[in-house]
Formats: structure tokens, C-alpha cells, sequence
């Protein structure tokens, strides 16, 4: 007998089945998310004003680091477009005063190292990646480069005949040209973030200017250095606090002033006649991130353009089958306006169909306004993915670089999550009436106009837009194109 | 192939040299678990508890490649299906909607049957057998949730859902917070356990704007899909992914499913998992809603072998972007003795500024903004094309790009590599690999990937062994029987101003 039930028993636990049997997915419990704390990065301040964060992250024996730079392209003189992204390239490819480029080149893939530099708009950035054995070697590298750069004159011409062709280039490809001109009709065509390097201005350039810019930005009291990896944070601070001992600080980069002048609504249209689709882009001035609104902002555009279950991919693409992608919503930026867009590429046949279709997604927010389904939708999906935000110790450490840049607070990320809980239906109505207005847009074409379903201009009045690239000082204009054949 | 990938904004991982590798190996082996079940799907689980995620990577052993004669772009369509839902998501009432659907086919078959009619169409019959399908459609429409199932993966906090189609694979990939395990487990076996061909053919004008947006309305993509479909005559690689429009607008929902029936077998199918599991509860897991798949017989993939090119072939499009020189030699598949060999040589030719073509080509001649070389066009599983490019700074030829790039292929064949270029090519496969261990994603793509391949993921750490083994001799042996004149495909952009447009009312004759 007792055998028996021993047996039962036994066979019971193997008839059980291991997991109840959902039919239907909400069925399906889910289980609360155990307790996350990611690990916040040790903050620095060096008494030369350099701002330094250690992430340690031992899974691998690697050591990344990156320095962020005040000062980026939006503070570059009109007449040298282009010299900032110059500078990013000649700071590595130039050398050090020791070593040429292409020695540090043959130095560092001997070790699978790199150290690299680049421009942006707002600041520039120095980074390295290598072994932790390593380390020593390539670290040694990228002092050297902060501190003793060449920028070597025959670096500087590979990289003006590189942007050159850039240059020669940018009217290839329509996505490339909507979101350029796009940005400008936002923004204004001067604005410092819009304007884009022409031949003339890259052929300014001279390697004194890089010299100059060098000296005015890369300063300690201007540098946020981020390091990533396989370190002791104790040993690692006592060899950073050693090798910036002697570097003084020296002024501070000057803020940029910069203008925002967003095109007069209407049409704007770049015909191009070797495609068959056309590239939509509607365009405002956003708003910013320490924006009371932020939250609702986010929450709207969660809903309203925020992937597959959104009201545009669902109306544009899958209800309507009017493209493959579309998205958008209202922009914000961390110390500047972001662009409010809705964007799409469309058969040329359906290119005013499509315009109108956006229209009338704009109009249904206000008829039927975004309610407490979508809104909970649109909420759960960005608190149930909060954790991509920090699920790894790099994500963390570049966030806290950000917002030291930014000058946000350091928990601003958990301020985000408290405030998007807090966002109603009307915060998120109020927003949409706020910033999404379709009078308001400059609406940008760039397309094959003959197999349009209608003009453009049946909607109102068209500007079109020339994107014939000036040619380099000295050659006359229109040389490349052949003269019409007379039949 | 986006230009300047492989330079400036590419900070390139590192490694170890190999004992430490090794105990890598060893780590991993203690952390994974890798178990066939009894339907042929492999699956992979490997514990890497750094925070409360995991990330999947569902990988089909079956892409374009597999498209059937006249259905080209169906792998692609059917991957855009596999987001539509299931027959308990996204539908209002199932057997209703099934019903409707499957009025939808017989109406649309009839109407393909007029409208490809090539004599004696009826065009009064062609129009109301066109009508009668889109009534069809509308009727189906009614039973639609729309795409519930992304708004479910969407709003239980899933991160990066997406899917990809190759020339030989079919992908399907995102990540959740580790508490939805069992939901994740639910959704991913059911859109493989009973998909649903629904909106088929507005889904259908979706990937024919993809097709518009990749191909048509790009100048790289108009040449490399001429340059592709020119370099392979007999093989399937010789038609593109993406599909030819007429077949895009011809395939059928039930050609998908077809397609789906055949292909989407377990055994042709692994799923890896990574993140914050646990083996020994997540297999149990696995097995219940993976085990449901039926097991199917796995299809006939016997294909054309491409027969050696015995003459060059040029593809040369005039165009008014500006100009790119791209060839291709016919190399055999990726399990050929040589693959480390090519490895090996692209990345002598390509990687970085200390490569031969940046070096030759960009840095000293200064005729090209951009050179590289590599292999897996358009594929890897069967015969391909190991294939350089270079972009023309302006005032440079096309043909200055080929001279340039053939004098380093003449110095590969005829000149050894020096110790130290070997010496770095193996310091940097093993720092290849490395980088690629340090997140869910990645590792489930890689260990997916690997064990697909190969039948093992631990081919993952082995690949660097074969590059080890590479010899001096091998790269000139591999370089002169790969690089020759009739066994390469040349495609062209020469640029040309378009002619200026003659006002059409101008003079009247035609």
C-alpha cells in the first residue's frame, strides 16, 4: 500500500502538466519584474573642471572610453561650413606631434585598438576601444591626441576631396535630400544645425583653423570623459587624476546663439524624375525636453506614430497599404527645438492621396481624440520597456553623459518614468492641439511630378525648391550639363 | 553597403589571444543549453543574468533563395505576414473571417486568371471579377483587429521587434523584460503554429513601396539588382529578394501559406534565447509551445549549381548620380575549406585605414573616396560573390576605380602578405567576435546563427581557429583561383546629365 501510493504519487507529479494550458495570451500571468537597480557610474570632477564617469563592467576584458567636447559645427563660421566635421576627421587622421596618422594606424590595428575623434553639432568626441591589457598603450594615444595634435596639412586635403565628393553626392538619393531640405524648411536655411557644407566653404578650411579650433574648445573644464569596462574605478580615478594633473583649465567653450526660423506653411516641391515614390515630409518647430508638456509629448507620440499599433502606421500603412514607412510626431531636443514631422514614402500616384491622408490623421485627433485604450496603450508600452533604457551598465553611463551635457538632472530618466505615469487623455489632447497643426506645416515633396495623381499645386500654392549644387570656386555653373539635344 | 561603414564611425571590438579565449568557451558551455525537440526545432538557451531581459532570435532556414519560379519577393511577403496575427489574435471571430478569407482567394484567382489572359481577355468580365475580389476584402476586413499582435508585443514592453529576409534565411528577433517569458513563448510559437493570411494584399502594396524605396528610387540599389541578377544565370540567386514587380503584383495569400506549409518546418528552424532565463525552467517552457509546431518533412532544397563563368560580364548603367565601380568573382558557399581564407582576405583589403585599398586607393592615389571588398552577395549559403566596390572622387573614372583595385588583387596573387598584416588579420577576427558576446541581441543572433549554420554554436568561437590556420599560401593560392577575368561581373553608375526635357507642345509631329 504504501508502495502504492508512493507510486501515485510519483506518477502524479508526471501527469500534472508542468505549466497550466493558456488558450488565449491574456490568460497568461505575468509575474512582477524582479528588483533592478543598474549600477550608476562614480562621478569625477578633476580640479581642472574635467568631468569624468567610471562604469565598471567586468563581463568582458575590454576598456571603452569617450570624451565629449563643448563646442560642435552650430558654433562654425557661416563661411566655413563643413570645418567642424574637417576637424573630427584630421584630429585623428593628422597625428600627434610624435606620430603621424598613419603610424597610429599601423600602432593601434596591431592591437585591434582604435581611437577615433568626430565632429557634431553642439561638441566633438575623442574615443577609444581596446583590451584591458592594452589599455596603457592606446590610453597613452588618446592623452596624446587631446593634448599634442598635428593635423598634419596632407590629411586635411584626403579629407576636404572626401567631403568634396560628399558633397557631389548628396543629390543621389531623395531620402537623403528630403530629410536635408526638410530640416531646413524647420529650422531656416542659415540656421546652424540645417546649413550643410558646400565646396566653397570646405575649400576654406586651412589647417589653422583646426589648430585654432582645437585650442579654444578642447579644454579639461570642457570635457566629459566617459569609461566603460573591464577597470578597478579606484585605480582607474588615481591614473586619469595623474595623467590631466598638469593640464589647466583654460575659458570656457562660448554658447552658441542660434536662430530658429521655420518656413512659411505651404508647399514645397523637389522634383526628381528617376524615381518612382515620393518622399513626404511635414515639418514645425517642436519643442523641448524640460518642456512642461514633455511627458504628454511622449505619451502622444506613443500613440499617434509610436510603431506598429499606432494610428498612422495603422491608417497609412496597413489600413490604406499607402506605404512601407511612415512615422513622425512632435519633436523635442535637449537644448533645442525638435522638429515636429509626420514622414512618408509613397507611390507617385498616391503622393496627393498620401498628403491627404496625413491631413486627415492630423484632423481625427481633434474629432476623435486619443482616448483612455490608446492612452493606456501608449503608457503601458513605454513603462513596460523602461527597463531597455538601463538594462546594460553602457546605456547608463551614456545617459548620464547626456544629461551632465545637457545640464539635466543626473535621475532624469526616473523623473520621466513618474511623469509619463501621471500624463491623462487631456494632457495628451492638449498637446496635440498645442503642437500639431496642419495649417502650420511646410510640407516638402520630393517625388517625380509627371506621375503624380494630381499637382501638388491642387492642394495650394507650390515654392519650388532648387537643389543644384554650386559648383567649386572657379568653375562656372551648369559646365557638367551636356546642352540639350535639339530633337 | 553603405559607404564609409567600415571606417571612421566604426569603433572595431577587440579580444584576447587565445587561452583566454578558450576559457571563454568554457564559460559559455556551462551557460548554455541547447536541446532538439522532438519536432526538429533546435533550441538554445543561455543564461546571462546582467539585468531582468531577454532577447530571442528566431532564425528559418529558408529566404529568397527558396522563392518559387514566378513568385519572386514570396519569402519576403510571407515574413511581413508572420506580424499580422494568428487565429486567436487579431481577429474578432475567427471561423467567420476564415471563411471570408478564403472567399478572397477563389476571387482573386479567378481574377488573376482574366487579367493575365494574353488572348481574348474580357475587359468588361476582368472588371467585375476585380470588384468582386475587393468586395471580398472588404468583407474580411470586417473580422480584423488590426495588428494586435504588434500591439501586444508593443504594449507588454517588447524592445526592437523586427524580422529580416535574406537570399537564405528568414529572421525574427525582439527582446522583453524577463517576466514575459511564458507570453513571448505563446506569441512567437503561435504566429508559427497557425498564421493567418490576413490583409494580404494591402500588405502587399507595403512591401511594393519597400521595393520602390530600396531598389527603384536609389541608384545603388537599380545597379546591384542588375549586377546580381547578371552575375548568377542559373542559380537562384540570379532573381532579388525583393521580388520582380510583376510578380509582386501577382502572388497569392494562399502562395504565402504555401510557401510557409513548405518551409517553416521545425527542423529547419532554431530559437535562441539569452538574457535573464533560467534552463531548467525555460526549456519546460519551451517544449510546451515550441513542442506544438508539427513536425513536417523538410523540403527538397536541391538548386541549380551555377555553372563557372566562362566570360565576364558587364552591367553598366547611365545615370545622372554620381559614379560607383562595383565586380564580383563566384566563390564557393560559406562551407567550402576556404571561407577563412576569404575572410582573411577581405579583411586585409577592407578593414580600416590600415587596409590595402584605403591605403592605395584612398590615401595614395587619392582617386576614391571609399574601397572595400567582401563576400556574401547576395548570400552565403550556396556559391557567391566575393565582390569589391569603390566610389570615384569626382574628376575619377569608373575604370581608374577597376585599375586601382586589380593592381591589389595582382599584388595578392603574386606577392605574399607580410607577417605583421597576418599577424593582425588574426588579432582582429578574434576581436571580431568578442564584442559580439556582450549583449542578449547579439548572442542570440550569433548563437542562433551558428548553430543554424553549422549544427553547433560553438562554430561561433571555432571560425577564429580557421582564421588561425590561414597561411601565407593560402590567400595568393585562393586569390588566383578566385580573381580572374572571365570569372567576374562588373556593374557600372557612368554618369550622365539627364537630357534636357523637349517642351512636349511645342512642334506637334511625334
Amino acid at each position: 500500500m504504501k508502495r502504492t501510493f508512493f507510486f501515485m504519487v510519483i506518477a502524479l507529479a508526471f501527469c500534472v502538466p508542468a505549466f497550466a494550458q493558456y488558450s488565449d495570451w491574456n490568460q497568461i500571468p505575468i509575474p512582477p519584474l524582479p528588483a533592478f537597480k543598474p549600477q550608476q557610474p562614480k562621478r569625477i570632477e578633476l580640479p581642472n573642471g574635467m568631468i569624468i564617469f567610471l562604469q565598471e563592467d567586468h563581463e568582458l576584458p575590454l576598456i571603452d572610453g569617450v570624451a565629449r567636447i563643448r563646442g560642435g559645427s552650430i558654433s562654425e563660421p557661416a563661411s566655413k561650413v563643413g570645418l567642424v566635421d574637417l576637424y573630427g576627421e584630421v584630429w585623428r587622421t593628422g597625428g600627434t606631434k610624435t606620430q603621424t596618422g598613419d603610424q597610429l594606424d599601423d600602432y593601434l590595428e596591431s592591437r585591434a585598438a582604435k581611437v577615433e575623434t568626430g565632429g557634431g553639432a553642439d561638441s566633438t568626441t575623442a574615443a577609444w576601444s581596446c583590451l584591458k591589457a592594452d589599455f596603457d598603450d592606446v590610453f597613452k594615444v588618446f592623452v596624446d591626441l587631446l593634448r599634442n595634435p598635428e593635423f598634419r596639412p596632407d590629411k586635411l586635403e584626403l579629407a576636404q576631396a572626401n567631403a568634396f565628393d560628399t558633397v557631389s553626392r548628396r543629390n543621389d538619393d531623395m531620402g537623403g535630400i528630403s530629410a536635408r531640405e526638410a530640416l531646413k524648411l524647420a529650422y531656416g536655411p542659415d540656421n546652424p544645425y540645417a546649413r550643410i557644407p558646400e565646396y566653397a566653404t570646405i575649400a576654406s578650411v586651412t589647417r589653422q583653423d583646426l589648430i585654432d579650433w582645437h585650442k579654444k574648445y578642447v579644454q579639461p573644464n570642457n570635457i566629459i570623459l566617459g569609461i566603460n569596462g573591464d577597470f578597478d574605478s579606484a585605480a582607474m580615478e588615481a591614473k586619469l587624476r595623474q595623467a590631466f594633473a598638469s593640464w589647466s583649465k583654460g575659458p570656457a567653450a562660448p554658447k552658441a546663439n542660434v536662430p530658429f526660423k521655420t518656413a512659411k506653411p505651404g508647399y514645397y516641391l523637389i522634383p526628381k524624375d528617376d524615381v518612382n515614390q515620393s518622399a513626404i515630409r511635414m515639418v514645425d518647430l517642436g519643442t523641448l525636453r524640460n518642456s512642461p508638456d514633455y511627458y504628454a509629448i511622449e505619451v502622444f507620440n506613443e500613440a499617434f506614430a509610436g510603431g506598429f499599433s499606432s494610428r498612422l502606421f495603422s491608417d497609412i500603412r496597413t489600413k490604406r497599404g499607402l506605404a512601407y514607412s511612415v512615422g513622425g510626431g512632435i519633436g523635442t531636443g535637449f537644448d533645442r527645438p525638435g522638429v515636429t514631422r509626420l514622414v512618408m514614402g509613397t507611390k507617385s500616384q498616391s503622393t496627393v492621396e498620401a498628403i491627404q491622408a496625413l491631413y486627415e490623421d492630423v484632423d481625427n485627433l481633434s474629432k476623435t481624440p486619443i482616448d483612455d485604450v490608446e492612452i493606456k496603450k501608449a503608457k503601458d508600452g513605454i513603462l513596460n520597456s523602461f527597463i531597455f533604457n538601463f538594462d546594460t551598465p553602457d546605456k547608463v553611463l551614456r545617459e548620464r553623459m547626456a544629461y551632465e551635457f545637457y545640464g539635466y538632472p543626473a535621475d532624469f530618466l526616473e523623473r520621466y518614468r513618474a511623469g509619463v505615469e501621471k500624463v491623462t487623455k487631456e494632457d495628451v489632447a492638449r498637446v496635440a492641439a498645442k503642437y500639431l497643426h496642419k495649417d502650420k506645416f511646410a510640407i516638402l515633396v520630393v517625388g517625380n511630378t509627371k506621375e503624380f495623381d494630381k499637382p501638388i499645386s491642387s492642394l495650394g500654392p507650390v515654392s519650388e525648391i532648387d537643389i543644384t549644387i554650386p559648383p567649386p570656386p572657379g568653375e562656372k555653373a551648369g559646365a557638367e550639363a551636356p546642352p540639350a539635344n535639339p530633337q | 553597403m553603405t559607404r564609409r561603414t567600415l571606417f571612421v564611425f566604426c569603433i572595431i571590438p577587440i579580444l584576447l589571444l587565445s587561452c583566454a579565449f578558450a576559457q571563454d568557451l568554457a564559460s559559455f558551455e556551462k551557460r548554455i543549453t541547447v536541446k532538439k525537440l522532438p519536432n526538429g526545432l533546435t533550441v538554445i538557451v543561455c543564461e546571462r543574468p546582467e539585468a531582468p531581459v531577454f532577447s530571442f532570435y528566431t532564425f528559418v532556414d529558408a529566404g529568397s533563395a527558396q522563392d518559387p519560379y514566378a513568385k519572386t519577393g514570396l519569402a519576403h511577403m510571407f515574413e511581413h505576414m508572420a506580424f499580422k496575427g494568428t487565429d486567436k489574435i487579431g481577429t474578432t471571430d475567427y471561423p467567420a473571417e476564415k471563411a471570408a478569407l478564403a472567399k478572397v482567394e477563389t476571387a482573386y484567382a479567378a481574377y488573376i486568371a482574366e487579367r493575365d489572359k494574353t488572348v481574348g481577355q474580357d475587359t468588361q468580365k476582368l472588371t467585375q471579377l476585380e470588384k468582386t475580389w475587393k468586395d471580398a476584402i472588404t468583407e474580411a476586413d470586417k473580422y480584423v483587429k488590426p495588428n494586435e499582435f504588434g500591439k501586444i508585443v508593443e504594449q507588454e514592453g517588447g524592445e526592437g521587434m523586427n524580422a529580416s529576409t535574406f537570399e537564405d534565411k528568414t529572421v525574427y528577433f525582439y527582446s522583453f523584460p524577463s517576466n514575459r517569458l511564458e507570453l513571448w513563448a505563446y506569441l512567437e510559437s503561435s504566429r508559427f503554429i497557425h498564421p493567418v493570411m490576413r490583409e494580404f494584399y494591402k500588405e502587399r502594396n507595403v512591401v511594393i513601396e519597400e521595393r520602390r524605396m530600396r531598389v527603384d528610387s536609389n541608384p545603388i540599389g537599380r545597379l546591384v539588382e542588375q549586377f546580381v541578377t547578371a552575375a548568377f544565370q542559373a542559380h537562384q540567386y540570379h532573381r532579388p529578394g525583393i521580388g520582380w514587380i510583376s510578380d509582386l503584383n501577382s502572388f497569392s495569400a494562399t502562395d504565402a501559406s504555401n510557401f510557409f506549409d513548405r518551409y517553416y518546418v521545425p527542423s529547419n528552424m532554431v530559437l535562441a534565447v539569452v538574457g535573464d532565463v533560467k534552463a531548467q525552467t525555460t526549456i519546460p517552457l519551451l517544449e510546451k509551445y515550441f513542442g506544438q509546431l508539427p513536425t513536417k518533412a523538410v523540403p527538397d532544397d536541391r538548386t541549380t549549381v551555377e555553372p563557372p563563368q566562362n566570360s565576364e560580364r558587364r552591367v553598366v548603367m547611365q545615370d545622372r548620380a554620381q559614379p560607383l565601380y562595383l565586380e564580383g568573382y563566384h566563390r564557393p558557399s560559406y562551407l567550402d575549406k576556404d571561407d577563412a581564407v576569404y575572410d582573411a582576405i577581405a579583411d586585409l583589403m577592407s578593414n580600416g585605414r590600415t587596409s590595402r585599398l584605403y591605403r592605395t586607393l584612398v590615401r595614395d592615389k587619392k582617386i576614391a573616396a571609399d574601397s572595400a571588398g567582401f563576400s556574401g552577395m547576395p548570400g552565403v549559403k550556396y556559391p557567391h560573390l566575393f565582390a569589391f566596390y569603390a566610389f570615384p572622387l569626382p574628376g575619377h573614372t569608373p575604370q581608374e576605380m577597376a585599375e586601382g583595385i586589380h593592381s591589389e588583387i595582382e599584388k595578392l596573387k603574386s606577392t605574399d602578405v607580410t607577417d605583421e598584416e597576418l599577424k593582425m588579420i588574426k588579432t582582429r577576427a578574434k576581436a571580431g567576435l568578442i564584442r559580439g558576446l556582450g549583449t542578449n541581441e547579439g548572442l542570440a543572433t550569433q548563437l542562433a546563427t551558428y548553430q543554424a549554420m553549422y549544427g553547433d554554436w560553438r562554430e561561433l568561437f571555432k571560425s577564429v581557429d580557421r582564421i588561425d590556420e590561414v597561411s601565407k599560401a593560402d590567400i595568393r593560392r585562393v586569390a588566383n583561383q578566385t580573381f580572374v577575368t572571365n570569372n567576374r561581373t562588373v556593374g557600372v553608375i557612368e554618369t550622365k546629365a539627364p537630357a534636357k526635357q523637349v517642351a512636349p507642345a511645342q512642334g506637334g509631329a511625334q
